[in-house]
């Protein structure tokens, strides 16, 4: 994408980018849709090791989704940041997202361990297989956001960020709010509803 | 190459390359294997895609003919059980995800640009790495061959018989795995169509003034779209049971064996409509240019295209009455089985009635094309007999489910994906396909595919069961039902088929050698593809073409009398062309060749290969993903201007980029 003059806009007006975000998200949906549905028809069946509600442990849980909830906060001032060209401000909260999204997978990594202390392995149970599976998945997904907010901001500090500064914060910006919300689907439908 | 510069567009333009990491030069040549690995023309990757296509073709024909000879005759010995679950496993496999699949995917990325007046698609890296990641992928599933034995649990891999139990060797994580990396291509080539078609169309070219082939290309990309990550999913569950110990398929653990098949089928109905609608497609072009009369009803035909899309989500169901879902469900999936013929009669009447009337012109491209709706129409007529449940409770498993799905891909998306090769051949590749072999061709494998998959209908009607790897004398029935007649008539019908196959390879090779050049507008054709030179240039058009009607290139050249609504001929295709090269645009940056999709795609399969054999390797894969994708994030889609020689100050007001990312 260079910045001479488009013979050719984008017939939507949305550029193409944000657009292949979008459609790449609206798979994403189909993706999580699969993996809640495997752990919701497999939440009550424990044959051996401990049931949801014995290992859960809702306020500390509730405190690390807070985290999670507050990054998309910062990440919106982010690509607020971006549409003003405020590359301090930008470097500032992209940076401050990623260590939200950081705090909140290693509350993931201490829960998990926690959870494998008090007897639910990989293998346990059909529960122990789908809760990790389906919370793993998201895991992976709020790394991979924050490699992407943390490579953005060490190419941002080398000026060389092929394309419009504004349209890959925004874009990766999609894509963390997207996490965001499937995590509030996953916290209450894995967390708050009981078995 | 990356710039065309006027007025001497056949000296190639010197291009500066920029580095990614400092070091590493950005790809230049324009000929030689660099400038077919490196590049991201869609051109280029739409024959790479095809050809591809072609070989795994006929790497799962062999497949098939071996299936055969082992059952022409009763207690058949070319083939001993183990090996024949692993070969029908990989035939349909291969079939489906590496030949169908793809070739509509080459036909895709050829053409959707050219029909909607664009330079190249909207990501073209990510369509290069979408064509390696294929690749890579395809390889990766048939290496388990050589590596202690293919898959065997049949295309639909139902648990728990793929678990470890019964499926002992690795020939099952090779198939999971490499699914998986082809599913990332198809996602990646889903998402860079949908936006190309959103996003890339000339001035003037409304949603409803796409060709017909370009909409049902759209309507497949939001079908894998939506399915493919579904069975990503399953995907990932059965390698977890397999290689990590999970339980999702561990009946005992108290798993629900029908989780597999609803996660699979979710994804494998729609999948069936990734199949056939771009068949649908290309007959959608064939029929009006070889009737010479406009397609018939052409919104019907997009919408109940859509609609397929739409309710095509809604029968997985049907696929699984055999399995005891519930007297519901079944009344249900069976009533929207029903439906969804519908939408597809609706087509064929448009076809049937675009062919009315017209001055009929019986080139091979056309009797192909008349082809599919005659067979496509016997496989659905046998696929409406599934939606009646208490009879496909009968059917499930046998023959007769096999002559079906033959009927409605052999007879409907092979013929069709022919009748495009023969229409579109002169566009790729400047020379014309040889007629008259070229109805041997048709005529061998219509006679080939009745006799393999007519029969069968009989056989499965009689109870011989699929997947069984010898029928035995001693149950063969008598008379007009007799087995043996049957079974030998379909192997005998499959060598047709073959020969009939054979017969098009030959076609090519002829028609490589031989120096006569096709003309412009050999078919008097419709569509804009047509507007462009055989083959194409490397910018596609040398104006943006601005649209006004549908089948904009047949009004460029035939007004309508006001009176009598007689077309007369107004300009040549020849005219239209000179006109476009006197006008060309200056300075046209195409997107620039590039490393990162290969090694990107070559990181895949490393990755998975880890998996099963060492974790160790899957660490190095993953550093060669992230290696690239780095240096792919850092160098920009297009070479930046001050590459570009020639780059006088000031020229930049008539340089046209396309907007690609």
């Amino acid at each position: 994408m260079t910045d001479v003059i488009h013979g050719h806009a984008s017939s939507t007006g949305i550029s193409n980018v944000k657009l292949g975000m979008w459609a790449f998200l609206g798979s994403e949906c189909l993706l999580f849709g699969g993996l809640i549905s495997t752990y919701m028809l497999y939440r009550g069946r424990v044959t051996g090791g401990p049931r949801p509600s014995q290992i859960f442990d809702i306020p500390f849980t509730s405190v690390s989704s807070f985290v999670l909830l507050m990054s998309s906060l910062t990440m919106v001032l982010a690509v607020s940041a971006a549409h003003k060209d405020d590359d301090r401000k930008i470097n500032l909260w992209l940076t401050v997202t990623a260590l939200l999204g950081a705090t909140f997978v290693g509350g993931q990594v201490y829960e998990f361990t926690a959870f494998y202390k008090e007897g639910l392995g990989f293998s346990t149970s059909l529960f122990g297989s789908s809760f990790y599976t389906l919370t793993g998945f998201h895991g992976v997904h709020v790394t991979v956001g924050i490699i992407m907010l943390m490579s953005l901001v060490g190419i941002l500090k080398r000026s060389s960020v092929p394309g419009k500064k504004a349209e890959v914060v925004e874009m990766i910006g999609l894509y963390w709010h997207f996490v965001d919300i499937v995590w509030i689907i996953i916290f209450t439908l894995v967390y708050l509803i009981p078995v | 190459m990356a710039i065309i510069e006027r007025p001497a567009p056949t000296l190639p333009a010197i291009v500066t390359p920029t580095t990614t990491y400092g070091v590493l030069k950005r790809p230049v040549s324009a000929t030689g294997w660099r400038s077919w690995v490196f590049t991201v023309d869609h051109k280029k990757l739409g024959i790479m895609y095809g050809a591809t296509a072609m070989f795994f073709f006929i790497v799962g024909g062999v497949e098939a003919l071996l299936i055969r000879l082992q059952l022409a005759a009763p207690n058949g010995k070319v083939l001993n059980a183990d090996l024949y679950n692993q070969m029908f496993t990989m035939h349909a496999t291969t079939m489906v995800f590496l030949f169908v699949m793809p070739m509509a995917a080459g036909f895709a990325n050829y053409f959707v640009p050219l029909q909607i007046g664009a330079r190249d698609v909207a990501f073209p890296r990510l369509n290069a790495f979408g064509f390696w990641a294929f690749l890579f992928g395809g390889i990766f599933l048939n290496m388990a061959w050589f590596l202690g034995g293919a898959a065997d649990g049949g295309w639909f891999m139902y648990a728990p018989n793929s678990g470890p139990v019964f499926s002992p060797t690795n020939g099952v994580d090779f198939w999971a795995l490499g699914l998986q990396i082809t599913g990332i291509a198809s996602l990646t080539g889903a998402i860079n169509l949908i936006i190309t078609v959103l996003n890339m169309r000339a001035p003037g070219m409304s949603l409803m003034r796409m060709p017909i082939f370009t909409w049902m290309i759209t309507v497949v990309q939001f079908l894998l779209l939506f399915a493919v990550p579904v069975i990503t999913v399953a995907l990932f569950l059965l390698s977890f049971q397999r290689n990590f110990g999970a339980q999702f398929f561990d009946v005992a653990a108290g798993a629900d064996p029908l989780l597999w098949q609803h996660l699979f089928w979710i994804f494998g109905h729609p999948e069936v409509y990734i199949l056939i609608l771009p068949s649908f497609g290309i007959v959608s072009e064939v029929l009006p240019v070889f009737s010479r009369k406009p397609l018939f009803g052409y919104p019907f035909v997009v919408f109940s295209g859509a609609a397929i899309g739409f309710v095509g989500w809604g029968v997985w169901a049907h696929h699984m009455f055999a399995s005891g879902l519930g007297p519901v469900s079944v009344a249900v999936f069976s009533l929207t089985t029903m439906a969804i013929a519908v939408p597809t009669g609706v087509k064929i009447i448009n076809w049937t009635l675009t062919m009315w009337g017209g001055k009929l012109w019986f080139t091979t491209a056309m009797k192909f094309a008349i082809g599919l709706i005659v067979l496509f129409t016997v496989g659905g007529l046998s696929g409406v007999t599934h939606a009646v449940a208490p009879s496909d409770t009968q059917q499930t498993d046998t023959y007769y489910i096999v002559a079906h799905f033959h009927y409605v891909l052999f007879g409907g998306a092979v013929l069709g994906i022919f009748s495009g090769f023969y229409y579109w051949w002169p566009k790729v590749f400047g020379k014309m396909l040889n007629e008259k072999l070229g109805s041997w061709n048709f005529w061998l494998m219509v006679i080939g595919l009745n006799l393999t998959f007519g029969p069968m209908h009989i056989l499965g009607l009689q109870g011989q069961p699929r997947r069984m790897y010898q029928w035995t004398e001693a149950r063969a029935g008598e008379g007009f039902f007799n087995f043996a007649f049957w079974n030998l008539v379909a192997s005998i019908g499959s060598f047709i088929l073959a020969v009939g196959i054979l017969l098009f390879l030959i076609n090519v090779v002829i028609t490589a050698r031989n120096p006569q050049k096709a003309p412009l507008d050999p078919w008097n054709a419709r569509s804009l593809e047509w507007m462009t030179t055989n083959p194409p240039k490397e910018h596609n058009f040398d104006v943006i073409p601005t649209v006004h009607h549908l089948d904009d290139f047949f009004h460029q050249k035939y007004e309508e009398d006001a009176t009598t609504h007689i077309m007369t001929q107004v300009r040549t295709a020849e005219e239209i062309m000179a006109e476009q090269e006197r006008n060309a645009e200056k300075h046209i940056h195409m997107p620039s060749p590039s490393y990162w999709p290969i090694v990107l795609a070559f990181g895949l399969p490393v990755i998975t290969f880890g998996l099963i054999y060492s974790h160790l390797i899957s660490v190095i894969g993953g550093v060669i993903v992230l290696f690239a994708a780095y240096g792919w994030a850092l160098e920009s889609s297009t070479a930046p201007d001050s590459d570009f020689e020639n780059n006088s100050p000031g020229s930049g007001l008539d340089k046209v980029t396309a907007n690609h990312d």
